[in-house]
């Protein structure tokens, strides 16, 4: 267990509601929760290791799996849906060859689907790390893939 | 002068925070006596990105679709000048600006909404004060219940009624909550508020707190929102300081401590029984109601859940006055709602209206019609929960009751457009597959039900429907809304039932001639080269990622249907308009000529 992550525990240890944050708290750290820190964190709030693991599937948030260097966030919310969302998704398809919460071979790209990103006037976007970009085509996505892959 | 940038999400996405950055650096390079700051949503969001220059004699000055360029051209001959540049301008009296009352919307956009002063400028925690100060609870709530404010989270629940609930139940402990787990895909109007006057709501909260008798509460925010977290977070250190939260409020005897509680991302969790679970650190499903939140919420103790929307309300009411407050809107529905017009609309963006427009009004007159001008089918409201509601009812109310009739619901406030290229069987599909997967799956009808409604609905939009799943698929939706627990399972059928209901002549399209009159659902559609209209351009060649268009250059090309993968980058990628989509017959027709279509 390292410094970081102890200092986590101990921080929250005490304060009520306390296990969604925790959650939250280690996966930026770590980038993805793994077996030994839920179990962790499932000492420290009293909790069993199951209670925990039931908590963390449930949101989807959490991640078991460490993702990609960039991750791709495929905007699926109505407008985005009624502007061609579908066909971004088939574009990364044929660009990275993978789909919606799979990560491509050489750990470059993550692709997560997403149910609003709130950009509607926009529509279809995708956020690439932090950035949104929006008003896309199939094309438009795939130069913005290249842009960041090279 | 002053000059505002709108940096709210969606100006951020469009690119403001460059036009900020150019602003900044032109600024104090050439030493202008030009203050800059941030502001939130301007709300025009189909001219993102904004800035709106202020002068000191009261001119207000509004800039649409920006870039550094244009940027440039306004501080040179607006800023230096003295000239506002004509071409940019946004003019006030612009229908989207001039048809819309804005009550919670009133510093969005106006105010920079990281300055506690800008907020205390603008009468912010007046009410708070008058409240704490000069009202008893009671008289507060009294307020709430004349104004006739209902909840604006989509039930529409009286604001008053649930304090009074709340206040009613004795208790040493309770707790005020603000739902702002905004799940509706479609929808950013809490975002947009958060953002853009944070203060409203924290100030609304303690109000309400101090009328139901609560000394500590939460904000559940979705974690989707990090700039909304983080201006919320900010503004409660800010208020804290200033002794307007935290204890002994302006050296009373009422004392409130607000919590930021960032949502991990599950959509049953704007159900407030599901929240509250979620707050306690548990899976976010839902309970049986009674025992109600009013009697034995958060904790075990009393609480009291309102919408972000609702909680912006407060403070305008208080200051304002109930009777006034009382005046807009219809009997029923009073005030104002704010709704994000997106989808296939021209002018989209954060609207706030007069409770009581017609539905005509806010698309055609705010929205500016439809984009390309082609023809309109159908504007949904309420998201998964609501229903889409055609033409012929578009002179409906937008009030709680009249939307209800209709078989949609008001809801939190997603409004989106679709026009004849949206197909209503895949925005059931849609919909359903979004409440089939967030459904939390404790009771079986909105688990089992949904994902059998949603087989059905992909059947048919594959082509493979037969006309008995119509039937079918009312009888389930049915039974999914009365043996489900929760407002999720409850609503879930909404989207299926009204496009069933208007727009059951394209169901049937589907299902007896494999056609998707809309040229959306994949499997029912073939592209095709018109011969007469290709110019051997290769374009299509090029971005065909499955090699199925080809051709020499300067030759008329064509689509292998036997590699086609229906992407539609040819289509999107053509110049000459010589790629078409087929469906129904003539598409068996081109599927039958495999390589040569």
């Amino acid at each position: 267990m390292d410094k970081g992550f102890d200092e986590l525990l101990q921080h929250w240890k005490s304060q009520k509601g306390n296990v969604i944050p925790l959650l939250q708290k280690t996966q930026e750290l770590r980038g993805y929760l793994d077996r030994e820190d839920m179990e962790a964190i499932a000492d420290v709030t009293g909790k069993s290791p199951a209670e925990i693991y039931g908590v963390a599937t449930f949101y989807a948030q959490f991640r078991f799996q460490p993702s990609g260097k960039h991750t791709l966030k495929v905007c699926h919310g109505t407008a985005c849906h009624v502007n061609g969302a579908e066909r971004l998704d088939l574009a990364l398809k044929t660009e990275l060859g993978v789909e919606p919460g799979e990560t491509t071979e050489d750990g470059e790209f993550s692709i997560e689907k997403v149910a609003c990103l709130g950009c509607c006037s926009l529509a279809p976007v995708v956020m690439l790390d932090r950035e949104v970009h929006g008003r896309l085509t199939g094309d438009k996505l795939k130069k913005v893939v290249r842009k960041v892959g090279t | 002068m002053e000059v505002f940038v709108g940096l709210g999400s969606c100006g951020i996405a469009a690119g403001a925070r460059e036009i900020y950055d150019t602003l900044q650096q032109e600024l104090s390079g050439r030493k202008l006596p030009v203050s800059l700051s941030a502001t939130g949503c301007i709300g025009a969001c189909h001219l993102e990105p904004q800035i709106e220059i202020r002068t000191e004699d009261g001119g207000r000055f509004l800039y649409g679709e920006l870039d550094s360029e244009k940027t440039l051209k306004v501080i040179q001959e607006h800023l230096i000048g003295g000239q506002p540049v004509q071409e940019y301008l946004i003019p006030f009296d612009y229908p989207y600006l001039a048809r819309q009352k804005k009550i919670v919307l009133a510093n969005s956009g106006v105010i920079n909404p990281e300055s506690i002063e800008d907020y205390l400028a603008a009468e912010g925690y007046t009410a708070l004060r008058r409240a704490i100060t000069e009202m008893s609870p009671e008289e507060v709530i009294e307020d709430i219940k004349t104004s006739g404010l209902r909840g604006r989270g989509g039930a529409g629940f009286p604001t008053g009624l649930k304090w009074s609930l709340a206040r009613a139940n004795a208790g040493a402990k309770k707790y005020m909550v603000c739902n702002a787990d905004e799940g509706d895909p479609g929808a950013f109007m809490d975002r947009s508020l958060l953002e853009g006057d944070p203060h409203a709501v924290l100030e609304g909260m303690a109000i309400g707190a101090y009328a139901i008798g609560a000394d500590e509460g939460y904000i559940y925010v979705r974690a989707e929102y990090p700039l909304a977290i983080k201006r919320l977070e900010l503004a409660i250190s800010q208020a804290e300081e200033k002794n307007l939260l935290g204890s002994h409020i302006l050296g009373s005897g009422f004392s409130f401590e607000i919590h930021v509680k960032e949502g991990a991302g599950a959509f049953v969790c704007g159900e407030e029984t599901a929240l509250m679970a979620s707050i306690e650190g548990k899976r976010g499903m839902p309970s049986i109601r009674p025992p109600f939140p009013a009697e034995r919420g958060l904790w075990g103790a009393p609480t009291n859940i309102n919408n972000v929307e609702t909680l912006g309300n407060i403070a305008p009411i208080l200051r304002m006055g109930a009777s006034a407050y009382a005046v807009i809107g219809t009997e029923k529905s009073k005030g104002t709602k704010v709704f994000a017009l997106a989808g296939k609309i021209k002018h989209g963006g954060m609207i706030e209206v007069p409770m009581g427009i017609t539905l005509r009004e806010v698309i055609y007159e705010i929205g500016g019609g439809i984009q390309g001008d082609k023809k309109f089918k159908a504007v949904q409201l309420g998201g998964p929960s609501g229903g889409c509601i055609s033409e012929s009812l578009l002179d409906v109310q937008v009030d709680y009751d009249s939307v209800t009739a209709t078989g949609a619901i008001m809801g939190s406030g997603g409004m989106v457009v679709m026009d004849e290229t949206t197909c209503m069987v895949d925005v059931a599909r849609y919909f359903l597959s979004f409440t089939q997967s967030e459904s939390c799956g404790k009771c079986t009808f909105c688990r089992m039900g949904t994902k059998r409604m949603l087989e059905i609905l992909e059947r048919i939009t594959r082509g493979e429907g037969k006309m008995s799943d119509l039937d079918q698929l009312e009888q389930l939706a049915v039974k999914v809304k009365i043996s489900s627990l929760c407002g999720l399972g409850q609503t879930a059928p909404n989207p299926v039932l009204t496009t069933l209901k208007y727009f059951r002549e394209e169901y049937i399209e589907h299902i007896q001639n494999k056609a998707c009159p809309a040229k959306h659902c994949r499997e029912l559609l073939r592209f095709r080269v018109i011969q007469e209209a290709c110019t051997g351009c290769t374009l299509c060649a090029k971005v065909c990622p499955t090699q199925a268009a080809t051709g020499e250059r300067k030759a008329v090309h064509r689509i292998d249907q036997t590699l086609c993968i229906k992407c539609g980058l040819c289509y999107d990628a053509c110049r000459f308009n010589a790629i078409e989509i087929t469906t129904g017959e003539v598409a068996a027709e081109v599927a039958a000529t495999g390589v040569k279509a």
